[in-house]
């Protein structure tokens, strides 16, 4: 048995309401909170990046996973907002976390997938009988141009994955990835923000490539929607996340426990996977958890997930993700964020 | 250029690495190469507790210019479970609320940078438990 022996998440304790972003710009702030179903988003501190959160989610894994982080032999961070263009997160990270120097360490980078990409590869290694335990990240403090529709979604977080094939806690059963060329949302090198095609990013993007795989998921596992407990689909927004699963036909209340982009906005690679460790907190043992991630560009990757009796051992031994999101909140208001966001510009 | 110290002190503001006495037990952080209590010279290295307690703090409201745009920040010194001392900056508080005594713990942030295009430096700070 492989899958996830340990799962840990974080979030910023800073905070901007969609409203009042949409009071900077002039916008009704009924149309985002009604149309994109987004009330507020978590902010980076000034002094927290990919790394910093990608640290604390992954020391929380380890807590939950109590496993010698001698014995991790991968190490993979997905991020859209690595702060080094040419030098890997993990390097920093693993010597924050006593792993390796016997460890292979990547940056992964495809949009909001780069996080189920690390997720993946790791998992392929554990499964593969390469090593012991291998720890696979997604986080972001994703960009989102001032003005722009994603300001009122581009959040902070992230959660960590330690793969392994004792004491599981969620046996990974299948996966699948579709992927293809399709422009929807970009950034170019040296650009500060990334574009996007609009109404582009839905239908041929992320509806295709979230139904290409769970259906390919789905024929694969002979599964059908309800046959699972939970499901959890990228989170640009809350509406379309509701959308592609009513289309799957996946119920409201398989949704719920994931869908944390209302109050939290899009993690942009930590977003399913926030999504996940917010379900691992509340599951129980036999509970099967269906979970397709998207990226821009694009492409989807999906797993089946099936609960262990070990789950109930590990969900207390760190923070969940709800508490995290419910409590010790600081609001800013839009100058704040502009300073924390740094989208000011200052002298050097 | 502050790379070479920066490679250097890793061990102490990632992980929190001391140097333990195998003489007399004493903690020193970071490690020297003499104990400053009974002058032995042999040391284990053990790692401090994240958990501590503020012992006193104050609050910077003019900084060097590295740290100008986060003014006004407080700076504290924080009793570590087991009776290490460090000073750390204290993040994400509302200055209003600290208290002397009251419980810290220690997180993974960016200190600073060494200007726009050097490295990006790594440490702990302190946050209310």
């Amino acid at each position: 048995m492989v899958g996830i022996v340990g799962y840990g998440a974080y979030l910023p304790r800073y905070r901007i309401k969609a409203e009042t972003i949409a009071r900077q710009w002039g916008t009704d702030p009924e149309a985002i909170t009604r149309g994109l179903q987004l009330y507020e988003k978590t902010v980076p501190g000034q002094d927290e990046d990919t790394i910093t959160i990608s640290v604390s989610a992954a020391r929380y894994a380890l807590r939950r996973a109590q496993i010698d982080p001698q014995e991790i032999g991968a190490v993979y961070i997905g991020s859209e907002s690595h702060p080094y263009a040419v030098k890997p997160s993990g390097t920093i990270l693993i010597d924050a976390l006593g792993i390796g120097p016997n460890v292979h360490v990547a940056s992964y980078e495809f949009a909001c997938k780069a996080g189920s990409e690390a997720m993946y590869v790791a998992y392929s290694h554990v499964k593969a009988g390469e090593m012991k335990y291998a720890l696979g990240i997604g986080a972001d403090t994703s960009q989102g141009a001032p003005g722009d529709a994603l300001e009122y979604s581009a959040s902070a977080g992230g959660a960590a994955f330690i793969m392994g094939s004792e004491r599981v806690v969620a046996e990974i059963l299948f996966t699948h990835s579709y992927t293809s060329d399709t422009p929807d949302f970009w950034r170019r090198e040296g650009e500060s923000y990334p574009r996007h095609g609009g109404r582009f990013t839905g239908d041929p993007a992320y509806f295709k490539h979230i139904m290409g795989a769970a259906t390919a998921l789905l024929e694969k596992s002979k599964m059908s929607p309800e046959d699972f407990k939970y499901a959890v689909f990228h989170m640009p927004n809350g509406k379309f996340p509701n959308e592609v699963g009513k289309r799957l036909g996946f119920k409201k209340e398989q949704l719920e426990a994931g869908w944390i982009v209302p109050w939290m906005g899009n993690t942009y690679s930590g977003s399913s996977p926030t999504g996940l460790a917010a379900i691992l907190d509340v599951a129980k043992p036999g509970d099967l958890i269906f979970m397709v991630s998207f990226g821009s560009g694009a492409g989807s990757d999906g797993f089946i997930y099936r609960v262990t009796d070990e789950i109930t051992k590990v969900q207390d031994r760190a923070p969940k993700l709800r508490e995290m999101l419910d409590n010790q909140k600081t609001y800013l208001n839009y100058g704040e964020y502009a300073k924390f966001r740094r989208k000011i510009k200052l002298n050097d | 250029m502050i790379t070479a110290r920066y490679h250097r002190e890793i061990p102490q503001r990632y992980r929190l690495e001391a140097g333990k006495c195998l003489a007399c037990g004493h903690l020193s952080f970071p490690p020297r190469l003499v104990c400053p209590e009974c002058k032995a010279k042999k040391f284990e290295t053990v790692t401090l507790s994240d958990e501590g307690t503020l012992v006193t703090f104050t609050v910077v409201r003019v900084a060097s210019d590295k740290f100008s745009k986060e003014t006004p920040f407080p700076v504290g010194i924080v009793e570590l479970n087991g009776g290490v001392r460090v000073t750390a900056q204290i993040a994400d508080a509302n200055i209003d609320e600290l208290k002397i005594g009251q419980k810290l713990r220690i997180v993974f942030r960016r200190i600073q940078d060494d200007g726009k295009a050097g490295i990006l430096c790594y440490g702990y700070k302190a946050i209310m438990a």
